[in-house]
């Protein structure tokens, strides 16, 4: 379980994070959203230590990441695998090295374990084929599905993700939601997803985190979303809904589940 | 004004607080050891034919030159060996190949850390559990240490080399009297200082280009930015530290 008790967070004068907290339960999925610039992936780089917090703490598995040392905190970071907005693969690296590289430096796999570990990953993200491949041969949707499946190669706990479909199709970016739901269930993992997409968020999200500004404006079940009373949430919603356009999806955006 | 004043030493001790914790991960070397072979053979093996260019000239120019400055009946010609050679091995061979390394090896390694940073690359390394400092900046640095006195010997016997070669082909001065004048006035402390400069000449470049570019900000601008504060700063301190060195075992 992950627990963010009261964190800030500022670079300068400039306030990213105030007194947020938030609890991500095991197995579920939780999708944090909000506008750009309103702390979604400083809070994301909190969650995997990667950031301290000026003031508050984080929690994984009851250990506190801003207070274990540097060998602890590595430890502990083992337990995420997160999916960086670009991919953040190795260029100098194939896809099929680049999967290897977690297991190359911390399992006892054999060689041919790892590539039969790597080619498990690559045929759980549907790119069987692409292992020879470097990451500057491979489109936007592939680079995200190699990273992905990077990131649960070490069979994980958690998996972050940071803007999972920003700039992917619209079909592609379904193929990303539907794999985060089928590793959500496949692999009984925590997912913690940092999005602004609105779709993606109906798609896959069983919880909803709405980050306006440095705040934590609202927490609640997907289902919810369109109850609430939040009026900064609402106009977050509806402009969504506008952009999207499509008629079906705008009604699904606009009507509570039943 | 006092924030831009205390800059500097705030990047100082940023500085060393990096370093300090790439030497502090030396225990996990073992894990990073075909990283340090890999950076031993892109600074040092990599670099031998520029190095080697550039103290082929240099030789060959200072040989010329001493022989004109020096051209006179009364100072014998052996005198422009025990001029060249000390001069290669003291300060011409070790500052030559610290300014092109500070060119090739620093720029490369900032822009190299600098891409890393801006494409989250370093922060992928941290969450896979890896100690980004000591597998990234260790094994560079430990290779530029290494390798720049093997680079340094490279440039000393090609800048020689060289010497002796175009007083003979230029008809000059002999094989034999470049020899003679430069056994007559060897010093082992000349090449020593030499080594010791080479070594501190690569502790610079490696340790200034990992600190600029570990500490990228920013997307493409920021790598620019970067890569030549990183080449500026290394001439800068290699320059300082070539002083430094000259003043204390001099």
């Amino acid at each position: 379980m992950i627990e963010v008790r009261n964190i800030s967070k500022s670079f300068g004068d400039l306030q990213v994070l105030s007194d947020v907290s938030l609890d991500v339960n095991e197995g579920e999925k939780l999708a944090i959203i909000g506008r750009s610039g309103s702390g979604k992936s400083v809070l994301m780089k909190h969650i995997v230590g990667l950031l301290k917090p000026d003031s508050g703490h984080v929690y994984v598995d009851d250990q506190d990441l801003c207070c274990v040392p540097y060998e602890r905190l590595r430890e502990l970071r083992k337990r995420f695998g997160v999916l960086f907005q670009g991919g953040a693969l190795f260029d100098s690296l194939s896809s099929f090295e680049n999967i290897a590289f977690p297991l190359r430096y911390f399992s006892s796999l054999s060689e041919s374990e790892i590539e039969a570990r790597v080619q498990e990953c690559l045929d759980l993200v549907n790119l069987s084929d692409v292992g020879a491949k470097n990451p500057s041969e491979l489109s936007g949707g592939m680079r995200k599905r190699v990273a992905l499946a990077r990131a649960i190669s070490m069979e994980p706990a958690y998996i972050l993700y940071d803007e999972p479909t920003s700039g992917l199709d619209p079909e592609t970016s379904n193929t990303i939601n539907d794999l985060i739901n089928h590793l959500a269930s496949e692999l009984k993992v925590t997912s913690v997803i940092i999005t602004h997409d609105m779709h993606s968020v109906l798609e896959v999200a069983d919880r909803v985190a709405f980050l306006y500004r440095q705040d934590l404006e609202w927490v609640g079940p997907v289902a919810e979303i369109h109850d609430c009373a939040n009026p900064n949430l609402n106009s977050f919603v509806r402009a969504s809904e506008y952009k999207i356009g499509d008629s079906s999806t705008a009604t699904s955006l606009s009507e509570p589940s039943p | 004004m006092l924030d831009s004043l205390l800059a500097p030493f705030r990047a100082l001790g940023q500085y060393a607080i990096l370093i300090g914790r790439a030497f502090a991960s030396v225990n996990e070397i073992r894990m990073y050891w075909k990283n340090l072979f890999i950076q031993m053979v892109r600074i040092g093996i990599d670099s031998v034919p520029i190095v080697a260019l550039a103290a082929a000239f240099s030789g060959a120019v200072l040989t010329v030159q001493t022989a004109y400055q020096l051209e006179t009946p009364f100072i014998p010609k052996t005198i422009i060996g025990s001029i060249v050679a000390p001069s290669i091995m003291l300060e011409l061979g070790v500052v030559v190949a610290g300014f092109i390394l500070a060119g090739r090896v620093g720029a490369r390694i900032a822009a190299e850390l600098g891409t890393m940073r801006v494409s989250e690359q370093i922060d992928a390394l941290e969450v896979m559990g890896l100690n980004s400092v000591g597998f990234l900046i260790l094994p560079r640095v430990l290779a530029g240490i290494v390798m720049f006195p093997v680079l340094y010997v490279v440039s000393c016997v090609v800048g020689i080399g060289t010497g002796i070669f175009t007083g003979h082909i230029g008809g000059f001065l002999s094989v034999s009297e470049f020899l003679e004048g430069a056994r007559q006035f060897f010093q082992l402390l000349d090449p020593f200082i030499g080594f010791i400069k080479s070594v501190a000449f690569g502790f610079i470049v490696t340790s200034i280009a990992c600190y600029k570019g570990y500490y990228t900000g920013g997307g493409a601008v920021g790598v620019g930015d970067s890569t030549t504060q990183a080449a500026v700063l290394s001439c800068v301190f290699i320059l300082v530290a070539d002083l430094l060195v000259a003043m204390l075992l001099l």
